[in-house]
């Protein structure tokens, strides 16, 4: 079955060994998903796998096997404009460099969703009861596998809190 | 760095002391440091849109045809010779096109090194790059393999075999102490200053501390790995880099491969993160190299393991700090000695001796600093050079004194604040710490602090607050230049070789360039990071906005002057000169008779030009020899460290900076914040961890390296007083470096006041607090 990668099928690789990162960048030319270590430790090529965040890294293209892949080209609306994350990254100048970028904002949207689902995380103080809503704490231990080194984090926290408040509306 | 530069330099400041201010550079203040319309504001990154939808395109992503990627063989002793280097596996292996090493590397010279001379010289290192089979450091690259696919390359480079005649190697600190060299000078001072009789002041002193500090090894690690996509066509050749150094690498090229200047392309629009990290190092050199040779494009992307292999950090110190007062507080002798790791091969000074002689007025001094040679790979500049390990010593130590004097340490501080330059009584361009410490201490509410330590807690959790001067030196570089191109429609176009690696380059230089030129922000657009763009130096020392602001500026002055000669008599400008005109409404104005004004559009049409094009130049910076110029800031710090395990989370960071004038109030914010986490990271977590057996670098990973995560940082305020400097362009001076330093002064001293424990070795873990 192939992939599905922002609404386009593509075939999947015939080498199996391929991982997903590779298969973005290298073949598809997607190169807006970033590789910062290859190995699972800056979480700057997280993309969504049906949805849920994945380190593309530590994936091998064939996981995706007739799944679906959204990276931060397949974020904007059909009319090219920004994702209201995205725009709220500008807003609150959530980055500097803007390699991390993509990474934190595909991440920040599945666990938008982990939260409201209500999966507890280190800092949730009741595991059975879950999250006591989008706190700070909370956004931040769930962002901590997406490592900025130009020290954008409040910036990152402001602006993901800034898209859940317009959600809340 | 020598006598004879220390002699150089010392005779031009006494020359400059003599001349009247008003014979140098910014010898009236830039009138853009109040009057301005956009600058100041809070002004949207130009490239935001690009970079949230991922389409700003780093170096490593660069489309080219009949690409081979490239993957590094690195040597797993420090000293010795290859023994044997056997790749025919490795030339074997599927995909593989090309092994490279010292057998068939083409002949390359050593790149020049940087230094205060040269701007063309891009170099960290004078060793040469695989010219022989000498092994000088514990990761050196020793093969270069390039093949069709990046795996490729992995998997044959596991395939090249290799063996060594060892010889002795020196890879421990400690060891290294008894041969220190002492050098003459320190960037452009000296390094030892002996000032009154600090012996006997010290002795005499009726309070006084005598402690030792050590900072380890720190690698930058931006999270973008350094890149390099290469390809020669002919004699030219092309670098699509990551580098803070574009016109230097492109010069450097050049000297390597001996081939002319213009004939080397160095395109580096966006950067992944810098740090100091990301300049010339050898994979750029065996990259072009190997492309060379194979006769195909080539792109070299660092693993996370060669990034530590072959790009120097900080470098680790230990600084001894005794300071003597009386009993009001007033230092009396401020001594600081250290060392340094600094191979003799390694270029760059980390001049932490530097940052005890700017900050206080003191009677006597003995600074020294010392380098430990080692056969390590080279250091670099990282963020806040010198004065981010110096702050740390310093800065502790004034803590110290504080609590022997019994004393707030904001108030020892006010009674020990320099008015001039302590060392040369020179006086301050600009400089109101206290004004910094003030607003700092009411936003923290240091009030609430306990003087004795130990005092706070909150269940398991101790409470304690601490504070730390911060100060990094103003330099604006010469050379830098930028073209201002105005066309008929009355648009201006800034053009430069400059640089983006986050600090909003482009949007604030378009700010300025607008209130320069009297123009709508819309009407102004800039275009930065290519070599054939007009020459500009690097961005570092925290720099590039002034001298950058000042090749606009020098530009603008040529442009009116430009306009007028176009202008010619039949215009309500005819017979004035530029003096006499300012930039105002898309046009030229004369400053007393607002009357006498033309547009831009109306000059053109008239002279029958479509543009008119100017470059101007940032001019030598003497009012950096004339005048004591730092930026200083006072960071404060809340922690909470848990008496049950000792974990230690900072609750709070406050960080309020006297810098001149700020430019855009969104990017600098984040530039402060930025420097303030990589400063939490050196207080708490991050240490480069060396094998001192084989002089192997251990953490070579993220996973091992450890840098502040989300959960890490807390809400940081930051706050500026914002008041200009009237020696500078625009009024403003450099904030790129000056938030990582004091940080983890202040950290140390808030976990010495919730704790009562002094540490003194970076970084603070929680196994070096015994709370017993």
């Amino acid at each position: 079955m192939p992939i599905s990668i922002n609404g386009a099928d593509h075939p999947l690789p015939d080498d199996p060994r391929v991982s997903l990162l590779d298969l973005l960048r290298e073949r598809e030319g997607l190169t807006g998903t970033k590789l910062g270590c290859n190995q699972g430790a800056c979480g700057a090529c997280t993309v969504l796998l049906d949805g849920e965040r994945v380190l593309s890294c530590l994936t091998l293209a064939v996981q995706a096997d007739g799944r679906e892949v959204r990276t931060i080209e397949g974020l904007e609306g059909p009319d090219g404009a920004l994702h209201p994350l995205q725009q709220a990254f500008i807003d609150h100048d959530g980055f500097q460099c803007g390699y991390c970028t993509p990474g934190q904002i595909c991440s920040a949207i599945a666990m938008a969703q982990e939260l409201r689902r209500g999966d507890p995380s280190h800092v949730t103080a009741d595991l059975a009861s879950g999250p006591n809503g989008p706190t700070r704490e909370e956004i931040r231990e769930r962002m901590s596998g997406n490592l900025c080194r130009c020290g954008a984090h409040n910036g990152i926290v402001e602006a993901i809190e800034q898209m859940l408040a317009r959600e809340a509306l | 760095m020598s006598k004879l530069q220390n002699a150089l330099i010392g005779g031009v400041r006494t020359v400059l002391g003599h001349l009247p201010a008003a014979w140098l550079p910014g010898a009236s203040p830039d009138q853009l440091a109040d009057k301005r319309v956009t600058l100041g504001t809070q002004q949207p990154r130009i490239d935001g849109p690009e970079k949230v939808r991922g389409t700003a395109r780093f170096a490593a992503e660069v489309p080219m045809d009949d690409l081979l990627h490239a993957a590094f063989v690195h040597s797993t002793i420090a000293r010795g010779t290859i023994a044997e280097l056997d790749v025919t596996a490795a030339e074997a292996a599927p995909g593989v096109a090309l092994v490279m090493t010292h057998h068939n590397a083409p002949r390359m010279k050593v790149p020049p090194t940087i230094g205060l001379t040269n701007l063309k010289a891009a170099g960290n290192h004078t060793l040469p790059v695989m010219q022989d089979a000498e092994i000088r450091w514990n990761g050196q690259v020793m093969a270069v393999i390039l093949a069709e696919t990046r795996e490729q390359a992995d998997h044959a480079a596991t395939l090249v075999r290799m063996s060594y005649d060892a010889a002795p190697s020196r890879t421990r600190f400690e060891e290294g102490k008894a041969h220190a060299r002492t050098p003459d000078s320190m960037l452009m001072e000296r390094n030892r200053l002996e000032k009154g009789n600090p012996a006997r002041k010290l002795a005499e002193a009726a309070v006084s501390i005598d402690a030792t500090y050590n900072t380890p090894w720190l690698s930058q690690n931006p999270i973008e790995p350094h890149a390099a996509t290469i390809a020669w066509q002919g004699e030219k050749l092309i670098v699509h880099d990551a580098t803070q150094m574009i016109n230097a690498t492109a010069g450097s090229l050049a000297k390597v491969f001996g081939i002319k200047e213009e004939d080397v392309f160095v395109s580096s629009p966006f950067v992944g993160g810098g740090f100091g990290a990301k300049g010339l190092w050898d994979h750029q050199i065996l990259g072009a190299a190997a492309a060379k040779l194979a006769g195909r494009p080539v792109r070299v992307r660092l693993s996370r393991a060669s990034m530590h292999r072959l790009v120097g950090g900080r470098t680790q110190t230990e600084q001894r700090v005794a300071l003597g007062s009386d009993a009001n507080g007033k230092l009396k002798a401020l001594l600081h000695h250290g060392y340094a790791t600094k191979p003799l091969h390694s270029i760059c000074d980390e001049g932490f001796g530097l940052t005890g002689r700017s900050l206080y007025a003191c009677e006597s001094f003995d600074i020294v600093q010392h380098y430990v040679d080692l056969d390590l790979l080279a250091n670099s500049f990282m963020r806040g050079p010198g004065e981010a390990p110096g702050t740390f010593a310093i800065e502790c130590a004034m803590d110290e004194l504080a609590h022997a004097l019994k004393m707030d340490p904001v108030e020892l501080r006010r009674r020990n604040v320099a008015t001039c330059d302590p060392v040369s009584g020179a006086p301050h361009s600009q400089s109101d710490i206290m004004a910094a410490y003030d607003m700092g201490a009411q936003r923290i509410g240091w009030g609430r602090r306990a003087a004795e330590p130990r005092t706070r807690s909150d269940g398991e959790w101790l409470i304690g607050m601490g504070c730390a001067s911060g100060t990094f030196p103003f330099i604006r570089m010469p050379g830098t230049s930028a073209r201002i191109t105005l066309d008929s429609g009355g648009h201006a176009h800034v053009a430069s070789a400059a640089h983006e690696m986050g600090m909003g380059t482009a949007t604030v230089q378009r700010q300025h360039a607008a209130d320069r030129l009297g123009l709508p922000l819309d009407s102004v657009s800039v275009t930065i990071g290519d070599s054939r763009l007009p020459f500009a130096s690097f961005a570092g020392g925290s720099s590039q906005t002034a001298s950058l602001g000042a090749a606009i500026s020098a530009a603008s002055d040529k442009l009116a002057a430009q306009l007028l000669r176009l202008a010619g008599n039949d215009t309500p400008l005819a017979g004035l000169k530029p003096g006499e005109v300012r930039f105002a409404d898309g046009g030229l104005r004369k400053i007393d008779d607002p009357a006498r004004y033309e547009s831009f559009a109306s000059i053109l049409k008239r002279a029958g030009r479509e543009e008119v094009s100017v470059i101007g130049e940032s001019t030598a910076p003497l009012e950096m020899l004339k005048f004591s110029m730092h930026s200083t800031s006072a960071i404060f710090c809340e922690v909470r460290v848990s008496e049950v395990t000792g974990e230690i989370r900072v609750a709070r960071l406050v960080g309020a900076f006297d810098c001149g004038r700020i430019l855009n109030a969104q990017t600098a914010a984040s530039q402060f914040k930025g420097g303030m986490i990589m400063g939490l990271g050196m207080a708490l977590a991050e240490e480069t961890l060396l094998d001192e057996r084989s002089g192997r670098i251990m953490s070579t990973s993220l996973a091992e390296y450890h840098v502040p995560v989300h959960l890490d940082v807390p809400d940081i305020d930051v706050m500026w007083t914002d008041i200009p400097d009237p020696r500078t362009p625009m009024g403003a001076r450099g904030i790129g470096e000056i938030g990582t330093t004091g940080v983890a002064a202040a950290v140390a001293n808030a976990i010495f006041n919730a704790t009562g424990i002094r540490v003194r070795d970076l970084p603070i873990t929680l196994d070096k607090l015994n709370l017993g």
